[in-house]
């Protein structure tokens, strides 16, 4: 069962706690953006095999949102963060690093 | 190939056993193919057999990481039904229910097609109003369905419980011939037939690259070294997106597991198919008599073919809740299978930005009973550069805003 630590509350949240809330770090794009743009934002999503980062929402505990970095081939978690940030921070960068050099994600590596 | 019928078997019977062959060839790849496929799933084999039998493209090699119909193929809950809302998604799977009824002499090769019929309950008002909708779509869509009353629903399934706990059992969308087949005799029997027409199915052969010269294919890179193609056909499921990716471009679809599980075999009970949508799970009784359960996906994404438990116990709970008789039930295996889920939950079968090269995927949780039609669709696709049954699932109908909505339609056991 994935277990994911709650950044605002502390709390290891299990996964029946949690609600899944899909790709992280989406720039939204609105009016005014040509089709390809908003094509890419509704639908394009990263799938990929190996490191991913997420949304949670710790829905049965204390209703807040927060980020996920996370293996979709093992399930590994490496780590959690606040949800108030455009990309991951650099000690979870390096936590994935540690683990899985050379790792990709969209642009950041 | 050996035809297989009763005499065949009377005439083994009468000399050991000795005179079978193997149902297909495993050869070393060629260096070149009129068609290469890579996945050799049902959808795959049967876009291949196709192409063979209704094109006369036999020039074709099935490229295969695992083994053929390891994947999704041999996972799923082997139901077939096409009582869909929407118009391309209902001709698609009635087309493929079509093929399915005479698949096995087509093929030379039981599939055990089994038409029991497909119940899919209503269990709430909402519920009705929806399935009475299908049924009028349906109808128009010469789909054979209609919606039935609680006392037929109770006479076709005298286990089930129709005053459950949460949900009273309000009537249901009832398809007369849908059913189950067995779904590995599905993947085996195309291969047969597949090979017997020449076609190369190279299995434990990884694609490890596709090459191409001036935005057209040209061929792959594999773990058993380079074959060229002149048309590239990508059906693998769940991996869609890493093969998509080496192909130079993306697809909306992402992965997530769905798992189904049975139980110890028990004596006939049900000779139906039972969907009950709204408290989410499944079954159907298998030929050995095992409970065969499946129910909802998890909601992230995920690789690993196992998924979480929880879903388990929800699926189980529900099913508790409509058949009682099943609470003391031991529950033998589970397993999990990567479906690869696209927003509007219909498939894409399309032509790509790489010219040769073409995509069958985002069956999402609902592809088994669409295996011949979506074969049928993949290979006139593929063969000719178009065809009615595939022209409305093409990758630019995101762009355009034509989605084929069948993550409403369908519910959640798609």
């Amino acid at each position: 069962m994935l277990i994911l630590n709650c950044p605002y509350c502390g709390v290891d949240a299990e996964e029946t706690e949690l609600a899944a809330g899909g790709e992280a770090h989406l720039k939204r794009f609105g009016p005014g953006s040509s089709e390809d743009e908003f094509h890419d934002y509704l639908f394009m999503r990263e799938n990929p095999k190996g490191v991913h980062f997420e949304r949670w929402r710790h829905a049965n505990g204390c209703g807040k949102w927060f980020h996920a970095a996370r293996c979709t081939q093992t399930l590994e978690v490496f780590g959690t963060y606040s949800a108030q940030t455009t990309e991951p921070p650099q000690e979870i960068k390096d936590a994935i690093t540690a683990k899985r050099p050379g790792w990709t994600w969209r642009n950041l590596s | 190939m050996k035809h297989y019928s009763a005499f065949a078997v009377a005439r083994e019977a009468l000399r050991y056993h000795t005179g079978w062959e193997r149902a297909w060839r495993s050869p070393e790849p060629k260096k070149r193919y009129d068609a290469i496929i890579v996945g050799a799933g049902g959808h795959g084999l049967a876009t291949a057999y196709y192409l063979g039998k209704n094109y006369g493209i036999q020039n074709v090699a099935v490229i295969e990481k695992g083994w053929l119909g390891g994947g999704n193929t041999g996972r799923n809950t082997t139901i077939i039904r096409s009582n869909y809302l929407q118009d391309p998604s209902a001709a698609i799977y009635e087309k493929a229910r079509g093929l399915y009824e005479d698949l096995s002499q087509d093929l030379n090769y039981n599939i055990m097609f089994s038409p029991r019929g497909v119940m899919m309950l209503a269990q709430t008002q909402h519920e009705i109003r929806g399935y009475q909708r299908t049924s009028h779509a349906n109808a128009l869509q010469g789909v054979k369905t209609e919606w039935i009353t609680p006392e037929r629903v109770k006479e076709l399934v005298p286990i089930i419980n129709l005053d459950g706990p949460r949900y009273p059992v309000l009537g249901a969308l009832w398809q007369e011939r849908g059913g189950t087949a067995r779904h590995d005799a599905v993947a085996w029997g195309y291969a047969r037939a597949c090979s017997a027409m020449g076609m190369d199915i190279i299995q434990q052969c990884e694609v490890t690259g596709v090459r191409s010269r001036d935005g057209r294919v040209v061929g792959v890179d594999t773990t058993k070294g380079a074959i060229d193609c002149d048309k590239l056909g990508i059906v693998v499921a769940g991996h869609s997106g890493q093969l998509a990716e080496m192909a130079g471009f993306r697809l909306p679809l992402e992965a997530i597991a769905l798992q189904a599980l049975v139980s110890e075999p028990i004596k006939p009970c049900m000779d139906v198919v039972v969907m009950a949508n709204t408290v989410h799970g499944y079954m159907s009784q298998s030929d050995k008599g095992e409970m065969v359960i499946g129910g909802g996906t998890d909601g992230f994404n995920n690789y690993t073919q196992r998924g979480s438990f929880h879903h388990i116990e929800e699926t189980v709970r529900a099913l508790v809740e409509t058949f009682p008789m099943i609470s003391r039930l031991k529950m033998l295996r589970q397993w999990g299978g990567i479906v690869d889920m696209t927003g509007d939950r219909s498939p894409i079968l399309s032509k790509t930005p790489l010219q040769g090269c073409f995509i069958n995927g985002g069956w999402g949780t609902g592809g088994f009973k669409a295996i011949p039609g979506s074969g049928w669709g993949m290979a006139q696709l593929m063969a000719t550069g178009h065809s009615p049954l595939t022209e409305a699932f093409s990758l630019d109908r995101f762009k355009e805003g034509r989605f084929i909505d069948e993550s409403v339609a369908a519910g959640v056991a798609h």
